[in-house]
């Protein structure tokens, strides 16, 4: 497209120039940044604020303090978080395992069933769990009358559901990933007495290390958000999610505890935000992995 | 059974990775036997099918040299069964009964209900001495007949006669199998007490023993009787008969039914409710051209914003586009419940800072008008979506092939002309099947609706709780009543459910075919 030299803006004609060519990505870039970030610092100066309601949350950094997150400390915010990070996690690892081995078994195995077992998977993963919440519910009823610890208000439960959705959703992508890494390496490790299994655990998952670190964290990103399923299952407060406790401080006296939501909101932003940026790259590659195939 | 043997490969059975498979196994086995024996304890004959039939196939595709491809399936695909495939179907089966309040349970349960529910003393009844026991932390009751004979049971375990009882003046000391409760354990637990009933027999129109002081019991029985040739409910106290009639309740001649009802098939009847019962089908006419309207509205809005800034952002002479890029995508780190939480407390009315800050103190109804609710839910969905564009366009902009641009240049084609021809439609080609997926999730993006505005404002006719920025998904969780707020009516939600399902597929599909992504399969 455009030549790739820099360009250093001298005379009135070249800035003119500058600005049609560079200028405005700067213009445009502030005015995106703005927007994308003033909700953020807004929660950050108000989690900071004196009081705990909404109205003396408006000026920005108006008092600094951290009454708030001390009184978090009051609350079962902590058990929330603790709750959430056990079944995000959980579920992240669980859907990296389960997902990696089907995938390595759709993309290196040749076996009857294997086209229609893909194109199953397409199919069902149309449907998402977040519809059959009323189904889920009632099996969940049943389950609790046989194993109580699979039953309602369990967060065992809640990520073998979970885990229910591990396959539908990621193999593809990973699926695609495998088939970019050569078989002549499999083949040359099995010529030196591997096993499938030494293969797939020492050589195509060390491969296929990015993607597996996409999936991991795309997985642990919206588990830790999902909501309508852990609020339909978690019956008891010291079970719930951070999703479901958030959402009842600020639906229930929203006003009174807008102090308290901020910060909780800091905090909980805080891990998922390191780990995106930390990881950034791959989710980006990951990301457009997906998109660049048609 | 597996053989250790060894290989043409060279390597030895007994390898620690066998070992590892052997422990798993025998654990999977150990908790897979212990549900089974447990269903069998809850008579829960699908359960322990189900988990029969799990453990021979894990068994058989671990022990099995056969089986090779099924050893990596089988974790995920067992939960995939249980958890998405037998739900979905499950679904699709209450979709078609009356599952709901009033209709919870199969039919014997109802008529075991509704004797309970209109059990009476019966006048001039025998009152026995009744001694409070307990068996293993369930609480239940052992009473002295008239000829001196001990009987005990629970709630759920019929009074029986047991041997040996030490009886001091009508009251029971000691008791094999059972503890005796004392009086301060008594006082302590006085509400269960007063509400424990425990059946006299088997057989319910029998009625049960119930009691006020945990001293005397006295026997209660039903209005009603239960008559099994003809399977009819009668009430002895009325004269009136009852019938069983097609939606799973007792009816009367003149038509008044009982209270308690059971499952039934209804057919279609749940699909005409939808669509044809005037309470719901207006709110979900509305509600079907809405959730369509936000979907592709999202869809747009975050893919032209995201391109545009991708577009912006894609110059290598740009200083510092690495920090624009990492900036603009921080909503996408951010837990979509969050932003939702965040941005209702922002555009509140009174003291929201969208109104009182950037506006100047303006009383804007950002989230309890009709329209600008709907606006409101647009434009944060837009500040939660288009990071995410912007990244795949990103990603699409940098992989596009540049000889075939470079041919454009060399053909004479102007920047404009370049890029409405060649740049455009190989970044749709290339987006297309995240675009369809991104649609599929607006379509159900229950957090975003649910934390933002409740699905308010609620339309004006209180028949159902509705309201006018409910997308299908939230009204399916309304109408299932879990949240409390709404009688249960699974029936309903369920073939809501079903109804979103086929939306969402045939687009998804006629979009999938359009732009050929499912012959990636190869």
């Amino acid at each position: 497209m455009s030549p790739r030299t820099a360009h250093v803006p001298r005379r009135p004609g070249q800035r003119a120039r500058w600005f049609s060519e560079i200028g405005w990505r700067h213009l445009v870039g502030v005015v995106a940044v703005v927007y994308a970030g003033f909700p953020l610092v807004y929660v950050v100066s108000a989690s900071l604020a004196d009081g705990g309601t909404l109205t003396g949350s408006n000026d920005l950094f108006a008092s600094v303090s951290g009454a708030n997150y001390a009184a978090l400390a009051d609350t079962r915010f902590w058990t929330w978080m603790a709750n959430t990070l056990v079944v995000a996690v959980a579920t992240g690892v669980g859907t990296v395992l389960m997902g990696a081995a089907a995938a390595y078994a759709f993309s290196r195995f040749r076996f009857s069933g294997r086209r229609v077992g893909l194109t199953a998977l397409l199919i069902i993963q149309m449907f998402p769990q977040m519809l059959a919440f009323v189904a889920i519910f009632l099996l969940l009823i049943s389950l609790g009358n046989v194993v109580p610890g699979l039953g309602l208000d369990s967060k065992l439960s809640l990520i073998c559901v979970y885990l229910g959705g591990a396959l539908g959703v990621n193999t593809f992508l990973m699926y695609g990933f495998f088939n970019t890494v050569p078989r002549e390496i499999d083949e040359a490790a099995k010529i030196d007495g591997a096993s499938h299994a030494q293969i797939y655990w020492t050589i195509v998952l060390r491969l296929t290390a990015p993607i597996l670190a996409v999936v991991g964290l795309l997985s642990f990103i919206s588990t830790f958000g999902e909501f309508i399923i852990a609020r339909v299952l978690l019956q008891s407060e010291d079970n719930w999610t951070l999703a479901v406790g958030l959402y009842g401080w600020v639906s229930s006296l929203q006003d009174a505890n807008w102090g308290l939501f901020t910060a909780g909101a800091v905090v909980s932003a805080v891990p998922v935000l390191a780990l995106f940026l930390f990881l950034q790259k791959y989710i980006v590659g990951g990301l457009t992995a997906g998109s660049v195939k048609g | 059974m597996y053989s250790p043997v060894t290989r043409g490969s060279g390597r030895t059975g007994w390898s620690p990775g066998f070992l590892v498979k052997l422990v798993l196994i025998a654990l999977v086995d150990a908790l897979g036997v212990y549900a089974v024996l447990a269903a069998w304890g809850a008579e829960s004959w699908g359960i322990l099918a189900a988990m029969v039939a799990l453990l021979i196939v894990a068994n058989w595709a671990y022990f099995s040299k056969r089986a090779l491809p099924l050893k990596y399936i089988l974790p995920g695909l067992a939960f995939l069964l249980v958890y998405q495939v037998y739900v979905v179907a499950y679904t699709g089966y209450v979709a078609f009964t009356n599952y709901g309040d009033g209709h919870n349970s199969t039919k014997e349960q109802a008529i075991e209900a509704l004797l309970v529910q209109n059990e009476r003393r019966v006048e001039g009844s025998p009152s026995s001495p009744l001694t409070v026991v307990s068996d293993g932390g369930t609480l239940g009751f052992a009473v002295v007949s008239p000829d001196g004979a001990v009987r005990a049971g629970t709630a759920d375990q019929p009074l029986e006669p047991v041997d040996g009882a030490s009886v001091d003046a009508g009251r029971i000391t000691a008791l094999p199998g059972y503890d005796v409760l004392e009086y301060a354990a008594v006082l302590e637990r006085q509400q269960e007490v007063t509400k424990l009933r425990v059946p006299v027999s088997d057989d319910p129109n029998e009625g049960s023993v119930r009691t006020q002081d945990a001293r005397t019991g006295y026997v209660f029985t039903s209005t009603l009787t239960y008559d099994e040739a003809s399977d009819t409910m009668t009430d002895t106290a009325t004269g009136v008969t009852y019938t069983p009639n097609d939606d799973g309740q007792f009816e009367a001649a003149d038509g008044t039914t009982l209270p308690v009802g059971w499952r039934v098939l209804v057919g279609f009847d749940n699909f005409v409710t939808a669509f044809g019962d005037e309470r719901y089908a207006g709110p979900f006419g509305k509600i079907l051209v809405w959730t369509f309207a936000f979907a592709v509205l999202s869809v747009a809005s975050t893919f032209l914003l995201g391109l545009f800034l991708a577009i912006a952002f894609n110059d290598a002479r740009l200083r510092g586009r690495r920090i624009y890029r990492t900036l603009v995508i921080l909503p996408y780190a951010i837990p979509g419940f969050l932003a939702a939480l965040l941005w209702s407390g922002m555009l509140n009315r009174s003291y929201g800072f969208v109104n009182e800050v950037l506006l100047g103190g303006a009383s804007i109804p950002w989230l309890t008008d009709p329209v600008l609710a709907k606006l409101a839910v647009l434009g944060v969905n837009l500040w939660l979506g288009f990071p995410y564009m912007f990244l795949i366009c990103t990603g699409a902009l940098q992989s596009l092939p540049t000889d075939v641009l470079e041919a454009a240049k060399i053909d004479g084609a102007g920047r404009w002309r370049t890029w409405r021809s060649i740049t455009l439609p190989l970044l749709l080609v290339a987006t297309a099947p995240l675009l369809i997926s991104s649609f599929a999730f607006n379509f159900n993006n229950f957090t975003l609706i649910y934390m933002l505005t409740g699905g308010g404002p609620r339309f004006d006719d209180a028949s159902v709780p509705l309201g006018h920025t409910d997308i299908l998904i939230s009204m399916v969780y309304s109408v299932s009543g879990l949240d409390g707020t709404a009688a249960k009516d699974y029936g309903l939600a369920s073939a809501l459910s079903i109804v979103i399902f086929v939306v969402v597929a045939t687009i998804s599909a006629l979009a999938f075919r359009r732009t050929r992504s499912l012959e990636e399969i190869a």
